[in-house]
């Protein structure tokens, strides 16, 4: 495989036609928090998928139209917080 | 096979940064991770440029791989201790690849890059040389690795363990939802495969659980331990994460990587796949 690395957070966002992107911030003070690590969990709370913020405290996922959890480990606090995703793009902001 | 004799601390591997005979190896899923900081001392392998073909899609061949580490200035004789990002998934396949090319003395840090960067411990972004090796491998053990047509024989035969997130193994999506979805052709998992997602054997800061938790949770989710056992994933790095937690920590014979894993047998014509009914 040549693709797997996850792609830079903070990057572009492209959005395919009926899929679903889950992407924001986590921020400690109203300053972003690079080297976060936000995890998606699923509806039942099942860990998906975790990626480390880049240097804007930026993360994505790319997901599916559901009511995921996201979980934020990281030196500056920890938080938990439910988003309703739907096709297209859903931005939140994840204050540690 | 017991876990200290394949795990090491982060405590113990800042304590040891320069023991000489150790040498210390970051594998990341993010290539770039290693380049904006890394344990000092330690060299990089990159698994995309360094650990796979560049024109097959196959593992580097014995002779490849016996250049690869005499120009890290990895001895036979040195104590590999890998880790990296991602809750130690590619220090896993890492870890794996080694002992397919017969490398004695290979360990984990516990909770890898992970671990490392939660607990504060410091990281350098000074380059790393090491004097050049000459390094001989075995020839691949394929005790250890399965091939796409020994899991198609082995359904309702062994142990088919799917690692990957509930999600995927419904077929609802097509890879883990940190990558974008470009995958395999069909979703779904293996006939008779159980679903044990590689993040139950993890600790919220990548360490591993204990032995009792772990064979906890195998237990429950029934895996036959009489049963000769195949992992996969997506392309076989976080199986490498299960397959070192069955037959490394749990001392469990017999367990294969199927480093072809779903984006293989999700793409290959004919083969039986099972999708869960949508409730």
């Amino acid at each position: 495989m040549s693709t797997c690395g996850a792609p830079a957070q903070g990057g572009d966002v492209v959005v395919a036609p009926g899929a679903t992107v889950v992407d924001g911030v986590v921020v400690h003070e109203g300053a972003p928090v690079p080297g976060a690590y936000v995890r998606l969990h699923d509806g039942d709370g099942e860990f998906t998928a975790e990626v480390v913020t880049g240097p804007g405290g930026e993360f994505v996922f790319y997901a599916r139209p559901a009511r995921w959890e996201l979980r934020v480990l990281s030196r500056a606090g920890s938080t938990t917080q439910q988003v309703d995703a739907a096709v297209g793009r859903t931005s939140v902001t994840l204050a540690v | 096979m017991a876990r200290n004799d394949v795990l090491v601390s982060a405590e113990w591997a800042e304590a040891n940064l320069a023991t000489p005979g150790l040498v210390f190896v970051e594998v990341d899923e993010d290539t770039t991770a290693y380049d904006t900081g890394h344990l000092e001392g330690a060299v990089k392998l990159d698994w995309k440029l360094d650990l796979q073909d560049p024109v097959r899609r196959d593992f580097v061949n014995k002779e490849q791989f016996e250049a690869l580490l005499s120009a890290k200035g990895i001895a036979n004789e040195d104590t590999v201790i890998l880790y990296g990002g991602n809750n130690n998934w590619f220090a896993a396949y890492a870890f794996w690849y080694f002992k397919l090319y017969g490398h004695q003395d290979v360990r984990l840090i516990d909770g890898g890059r992970k671990k490392w960067e939660l607990d504060g411990r410091p990281l350098t972004d000074a380059p790393v040389t090491r004097p050049a090796t000459t390094y001989t491998a075995t020839e691949q053990d394929l005790s250890l690795r399965a091939f796409r047509d020994e899991v198609v024989a082995s359904i309702g035969q062994k142990n088919l363990v799917d690692v990957r997130s509930p999600e995927e193994f419904a077929g609802k999506i097509l890879g883990p939802a940190h990558l974008p979805q470009e995958h395999s052709q069909r979703g779904g998992h293996v006939p008779g495969a159980i679903n044990i997602p590689w993040s139950k054997a993890a600790n919220d800061d990548g360490t591993f659980r204990s032995d009792e938790e772990l064979a906890e949770l195998y237990g429950a989710a029934g895996l036959d331990t009489d049963r000769p056992t195949i992992a996969y994933c997506r392309i076989g790095e976080r199986s490498s994460h299960t397959w070192f937690v069955l037959s490394q920590l749990l001392g469990q014979q017999d367990v294969k990587n199927y480093d072809g894993s779903w984006v293989e047998y999700g793409s290959l014509v004919g083969v039986p796949i099972e999708v869960p009914a949508t409730a």
